[in-house]
């Protein structure tokens, strides 16, 4: 999994309540034998027309939005379903935090097992990085995670909180693998022993 | 030392880091992989350059997808999907060194009637597999269950998994089972009693006289629905029996490591004061040929009961009551043996395996199924289906009028092309009667294969007792 650190980037608009897996990676996209690759059919329904067109009023199809980083959206980010597919869509197509008041439970924790970070602030400060977002590609929000801040192209700080297990996952690039893994002589040691009393499995 | 229970016993042998706060990482024995939660996981360990940290100990083989039709080596049977995941499952199994059965191969079946067939699934063993009806292995005293699909990348790099422990629950079921009454009818009768969510946060250990008497074959039966009453896993003391069914498996120990293999699995048992958090007790004499009614299988009455009125149940019970009997189609009152289907299902994890086989068969043998019936018997696997054609098992089911498959999961889950029609209405061997679960609109009754034989000869659900 990849580091999160600092990140310095542009940040798309999303002033929409309730974005559920469903608008984030449609059904017809689970049946793929891959996580990776999703990013083309992040929002697909708002993204193209019923002709696989772009439509060019999407806000991830303005020029100024193509690379951007970070999405600042409304309450309640990422309700519906369980499926990890829409935090690979999200991940695959180069977004690496989400800016919103709240998030759905189990997508909130998929986030993190995938490398991105969600941020829940207070309405009125997500209010201010949605205008500061609506500037486009001149204005770069800046995140530290270590500080636990966040930075709008005008200056203004805010702080944000953190599960310190979660940060602490999320700056070592550690998924539960990561972690387990940190573990190898327990399980080096385990299978050393085992082999010797159950030398058959 | 403290008295502890089967579950107790394999938990800590297996035990590889334990955190403070009781976060355990259990170290897996074997591996069990298929073709539809698999993808993904090989794939996070490519993007993340890990290996599969014991490939001697993963086993795969394309089951849910496959078709079961004689013509399916043509591979334009398959759809485009599932072809594409039995492929990724071909290129995963090769790149990554694991042991693997493709569908060319005559031991391909379903993973779980693979697994102790082959002699993977052993006493004492941590089993997994990306599907929930793992808890098949129960059967032979291993602690055996269902992972997600991220689950299934962890125990690929790290031979373990994250677990914390279950709660201890003891079904006893007592005394003789009565004649035409199955390991099925036992573990339906259970989830009846307990409910879905009757073994949430426990492992069932299922023990008595009557499990005592099941065979191997039943015991998986009673082991694989563990699941389907909320439990993690089901799991019953090894015993002779068991020793006897894994001796000359080809992945059996043997010689010197049969005889220390042999001398640790006998001390794989509950001790007699152990502490149990939960205790059922059922008298076999009271379990009767059981079917279901609705669409979820604690929906369980014995086949000589009526369709219940929604307004017999409580709670939230009385609106899924409601709904089950719409789907369903049902008249509250009716008897269940006024019931008519058209089509029959024998297979799936559940009762796929020989002596499944031979209960049809000794129903079918020399008679014919109803007219209009459509029925497909799909063994559990190329060596259950070569059993069966070497007793003449497949000439008394082809003679009766049934489809003769090949191995895989079929109708259980319908990925497969084997489906129903909406409204068509089926006995099935399986153990999902969830609302489109053998196909949109499809309405499914879950029974014993002996039961199931009997309603394609009638038309109708049954009582087997009548025929026998
Ligand atoms: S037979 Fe049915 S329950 Fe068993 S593994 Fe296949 S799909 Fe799952």
């Amino acid at each position: 999994m990849n580091k999160f650190d600092k990140l310095s980037g542009i940040a798309a608009p999303l002033p929409l309540i309730n974005i559920d897996t469903d608008m984030i990676i449609p059904k017809q996209f689970l049946k793929t034998i891959k996580r990776s690759g999703l990013g083309v059919n992040l929002f697909d329904e708002m993204r193209y027309d019923d002709d696989r067109n772009e439509i060019p009023d999407f806000v991830l199809n303005k020029p100024q939005y193509r690379d951007a980083q970070i999405i600042v959206a409304g309450d309640n980010f990422g309700c519906g379903s369980s499926r990890e597919h829409a935090p690979w869509a999200i991940a695959d197509f180069g977004i690496t935090c989400v800016i919103a008041p709240s998030y759905a439970d189990i997508f909130y924790s998929n986030c993190f097992k995938n490398g991105i970070l969600p941020i829940a602030l207070p309405q009125e400060q997500v209010d201010v990085l949605m205008k500061d977002a609506e500037k486009g590609a001149n204005a770069r929000i800046e995140i530290d995670l270590e500080a636990q801040t966040i930075t709008s192209s005008d200056g203004e700080v805010f702080t944000f909180e953190v599960d310190a297990f979660k940060k602490h996952c999320l700056m070592n690039g550690l998924d539960d693998i990561g972690l387990t893994m940190e573990k190898a002589a327990s399980i080096d040691s385990f299978e050393a022993s085992a082999s010797q009393a159950r030398p058959w499995v | 030392m403290s008295p502890k229970t089967l579950y107790d016993k394999i938990w800590d042998a297996h035990v590889a880091h334990e955190a403070d706060d009781g976060t355990t990482l259990l170290y897996i024995d074997r591996h069990l992989v298929h073709e539809v939660t698999s993808p993904q996981a090989f794939e996070g360990l490519r993007m993340t350059g890990r290996k599969v940290r014991a490939p001697e100990k993963t086993i795969a083989v394309p089951d849910h997808n496959v078709p079961t039709t004689l013509d399916r080596a043509n591979a334009e049977t398959m759809t485009e999907d599932s072809r594409i995941q039995v492929e990724a499952l071909d290129t995963n199994a090769k790149e990554f060194g694991l042991h693997y059965y493709p569908v060319s191969d005559v031991r391909q079946g379903i993973v779980h009637i693979v697994g102790p067939e082959q002699g993977w699934t052993l006493p004492g063993m941590t089993v997994v597999c990306g599907d929930s009806h793992t808890a098949t292995h129960g059967a032979f005293g291993a602690l055996a269950h269902g992972i997600g699909t991220s689950e299934v990348e962890h125990v690929l790099a790290t031979q373990t998994l994250i677990q914390k422990k279950s709660k201890n629950f003891k079904v006893e079921i007592t005394g003789k089972l009565t004649p035409g009454v199955t390991a099925k009818d036992i573990t339906m009768h259970v989830i009846g009693e307990t409910g879905t969510a009757g073994g949430t946060g426990y492992v069932i250990e299922y023990c008595g006289e009557a499990i005592r008497d099941l065979s191997m074959e039943g015991r998986m039966t009673v082991c694989n629905m563990a699941i389907e009453g909320g439990a993690r896993a089901g799991l019953i003391a090894p015993d002779e029996k068991t020793f006897e069914y894994c001796m000359g498996r080809p992945h059996a120990p043997k010689g010197a490591q049969w005889e220390a293999a042999l001398a640790w699995w006998k001390t794989l048992y509950s001790d007699d004061d152990a502490h149990w958090d939960l205790v059922l007790t059922i008298d076999a004499a009271n379990i009767a040929p059981s079917v279901t009614w609705g669409t979820s299988p604690e929906d369980v009455l014995p086949i000589t009961a009526a369709v219940p009125a929604a307004k017999d149940f409580k709670g939230g019970k009385v609106d899924a009551a409601k709904r089950s009997l719409e789907y369903m189609g049902l008249t509250e009152g009716m008897a269940l043996t006024d019931i008519k289907i058209d089509t029959v299902f024998i297979g799936s994890c559940t009762n796929g395996r020989i002596e499944d086989l031979r209960a049809a068969a000794a129903i079918l043998k020399g008679k014919k199924i109803k007219d209009g019936m459509r029925a497909m018997i799909v063994p559990g696997s190329g060596l259950v289906r070569a059993q069966a054609e070497k007793e003449g098992l497949a000439d008394i089911f082809k003679d009766a009028g049934f489809e003769w498959r090949l191995a895989g999961c079929s109708m259980c889950l319908a990925m497969n092309p084997d489906q129903l029609a909406p409204g068509e209405r089926c006995a099935a061997t399986s153990n999902r009667n969830f609302e489109g679960r053998q196909g949109r609109g499809g309405r499914t009754h879950l029974m014993s294969p002996a039961m199931a034989a009997a309603a394609a000869i009638t038309g109708k659900l049954t009582d087997v007792r009548e025929m026998m």
